[in-house]
């Protein structure tokens, strides 16, 4: 653990991505501690713009919102989402694959199809009609997420399984007579579980920019501020205050670009954890 | 020809069981919706009285009990029958079709320029791993990975449709300007430009990326060591011995980015107000039309089937070992 960490360190992808994500991580946890009012809230004059009132240190939107209150309390929604969507959609990978391997036959055969039913229709069009039909809220959005990224989990999942189920501590499990269901949730998940976590960076990031892109077009939560409708309240003045759009577009490239930064730091210190064994 | 044959017949019968789930399970999803499409219809004309929403039910055959219209829809769809939308008052699949063309130019666009940018890049950056090129490339391709398409699109937008005035805004093309033929052509082309650049550029650093990391691993084969070992030039290499051996990889995520690709179509075709089978969705959406929805995911749904089959195709083409030993299995 200790020359895992020692690797991640060494590598300057995954200290980019460290900072990166701490900075974010700071942000999201500040947001109440500096911005108590609603970020939603009227604070000032309509469109004041940055750098003009110390009070308002990048201005106010269109309809008079405070742009950094903002800015901060949305850290705060991109990173739930993103890693609780991502949670979700490997737990319910990781326990799909697992059943899927471990019983084999028919289970196996029809659990996969709806694999591929679900890898088949577009995610963004599966979390629309999700999220139109039970209403935004961030749960619902959570949940429409994980519903289009959970298939990576459980192929990967699966595929380990089958070579773990033939593994000979499997077979001491039987022979001292543990139930199927106990041999494959205690013996066999824990261990088909590393190299489905390396999906988690591909999963938080994707998320991230599906959540975006649903609050974009005005699917996301009402009653919280996320990047996604700050561009879109953007937009709608984009040719007199561009920034408004612009500026809080960059804290979801950096956030994405942190998670990617950091998943492939993870990926290089288990790297060569795998190679020393 | 042989061999493409039972390929396709393989694929057709076993994606119906996949597209018979997708069925069901959009059928399930839409059933969950409080109201129903004839709620959605009466608030659009301003209300109605109850003997109204009653005669329309019938006509839909809401009435019926979900496990009966799930059958009366699964039977109509082996006809090819969508439904009617409720927002538009026409037949779905109609509307499908005239909406579909726009998408298919804007993702085969966007296909084709992050294919050729990204694989050329790509060789460019793994000719020689850890070089100089290599290492700004892959410093590039991760910050174009990391930014969300739409706000690419209104960036794009802002410089070069409202500051630079180089391209249009919006729309598929400039209404009513009575162009025909290859002038109607280079209009639509015009209007294309920035929404396949901003639907592309994730594609191309995606593309990139695998290039380059195919190549790399390419370099460590005991072939490519024996072609240094002949004395062949540098360049030969590169491109007959690494290259196309790395290029495989990259023809099998092209179908598996179909149904991603369709799925950003409905941000971008959103932000360029291009009226295609992506904004549809959004449309249907905010017009709560149910019917379509369901319709739109289904024919996604075929689309993605469609796609990855062709590229099953170009692959047993590519590379003939595929699908050789499967006749007799």
């Amino acid at each position: 653990m200790k020359r895992f960490v020692l690797r991640f360190l060494r590598s300057p992808e995954g200290v980019a991505g460290l900072i990166l994500l701490s900075c974010l991580v700071a942000m999201a946890l500040l947001a109440p501690v500096l911005f108590p009012r609603d970020p939603l809230a009227i604070v000032g004059r309509p469109l004041t713009a940055p750098f003009t009132d110390a009070s308002l240190p990048l201005g106010t939107d269109r309809l008079g919102r405070d742009v950094l209150a903002g800015l901060m309390h949305g850290a705060r929604a991109s990173l739930l989402v993103g890693i609780f969507a991502a949670l979700v959609a490997i737990l319910v990978g990781a326990v799909v694959g697992t059943v899927a391997g471990f019983a084999g036959g028919l289970i196996d055969e029809a659990l996969m199809r709806v694999v591929d039913a679900f890898q088949i229709v577009p995610g963004f069009l599966l979390a629309l009609a999700f999220v139109s039909v039970t209403g935004p809220s961030l749960p619902v959005i959570v949940f429409a997420i994980a519903l289009g990224a959970w298939t990576g989990p459980a192929r990967l999942a699966r595929a380990e399984v089958l070579s773990i189920r033939e593994r000979d501590y499997v077979a001491a499990a039987r022979v001292i007579g543990m139930h199927p269901a106990e041999i494959a949730f205690k013996e066999v998940l824990p261990n088909a579980l590393p190299p489905v976590l390396a999906l988690v960076s591909v999963i938080v990031a994707s998320a991230v920019l599906i959540e975006a892109a649903l609050s974009f077009l005005n699917l996301g939560d009402p009653n919280i501020v996320t990047w996604g409708s700050m561009i879109a309240e953007g937009r709608n003045v984009l040719r007199t205050a561009p920034y408004l759009s612009i500026v809080p577009g960059f804290g979801l490239v950096l956030t994405v670009l942190g998670v990617y930064l950091f998943g492939e730091g993870l990926v290089e210190g288990m790297a060569h954890r795998r190679r020393r064994q | 020809m042989k061999r493409a044959w039972t390929l396709v017949r393989r694929r057709m019968v076993s994606s119906i069981p996949v597209l018979l789930i997708v069925v069901v399970g959009t059928f399930l999803l839409l059933e969950m919706a409080s109201g129903d499409a004839v709620d959605a219809y009466l608030v659009s004309l301003g209300g109605g009285d109850a003997g109204l929403a009653q005669s329309l039910r019938e006509s839909y055959g809401l009435d019926r009990s979900a496990l009966a219209r799930l059958w009366l829809y699964v039977s109509a769809l082996a006809r090819l029958d969508l439904g009617v939308s409720v927002a538009f008052n026409r037949p779905i699949l109609d509307i499908i079709l005239e909406r579909l063309p726009n998408t298919l130019w804007l993702m085969g666009s966007a296909t084709v320029l992050a294919f050729t940018l990204g694989t050329l890049l790509g060789i460019v950056a793994g000719a020689k791993p850890g070089g100089a090129a290599d290492r700004a490339l892959s410093v590039g391709s991760l910050a174009l990975y990391a930014i969300p398409s739409f706000w690419l699109g209104l960036v794009l937008s802002l410089v070069f449709a409202v500051q630079l005035r180089w391209f249009p805004t919006a729309g598929i093309e400039t209404i009513a300007s009575g162009k025909t033929g290859l002038a109607r052509a280079l209009d639509i082309a015009r209007h294309l430009v920035l929404p396949v650049a901003a639907l592309g550029m994730i594609y191309l650093a995606l593309f990139l990326r695998m290039m380059r990391a195919g190549m790399a691993e390419v370099w460590r084969q005991d072939f490519v060591l024996a072609a240094r070992a002949k004395g062949l030039a540098r360049r030969r290499i590169v491109l007959r011995h690494v290259a196309r051996n790395a290029l495989l990889p990259l023809v099998t995520m092209l179908g598996l980015q179909a149904a991603t690709m369709l799925g950003g179509s409905v941000v971008i075709e959103s932000v360029f107000a291009i009226p295609g089978f992506g904004r549809l969705a959004y449309e249907a959406v905010a017009a709560r039309d149910a019917p379509l929805l369901m319709g739109i995911i289904v024919v996604s749904a075929v689309l993605v089937i469609v796609v990855n089959l062709l590229v099953d195709l170009a692959y047993a083409w590519l590379d003939p070992r595929v699908g050789a030993g499967e006749a007799s299995s």
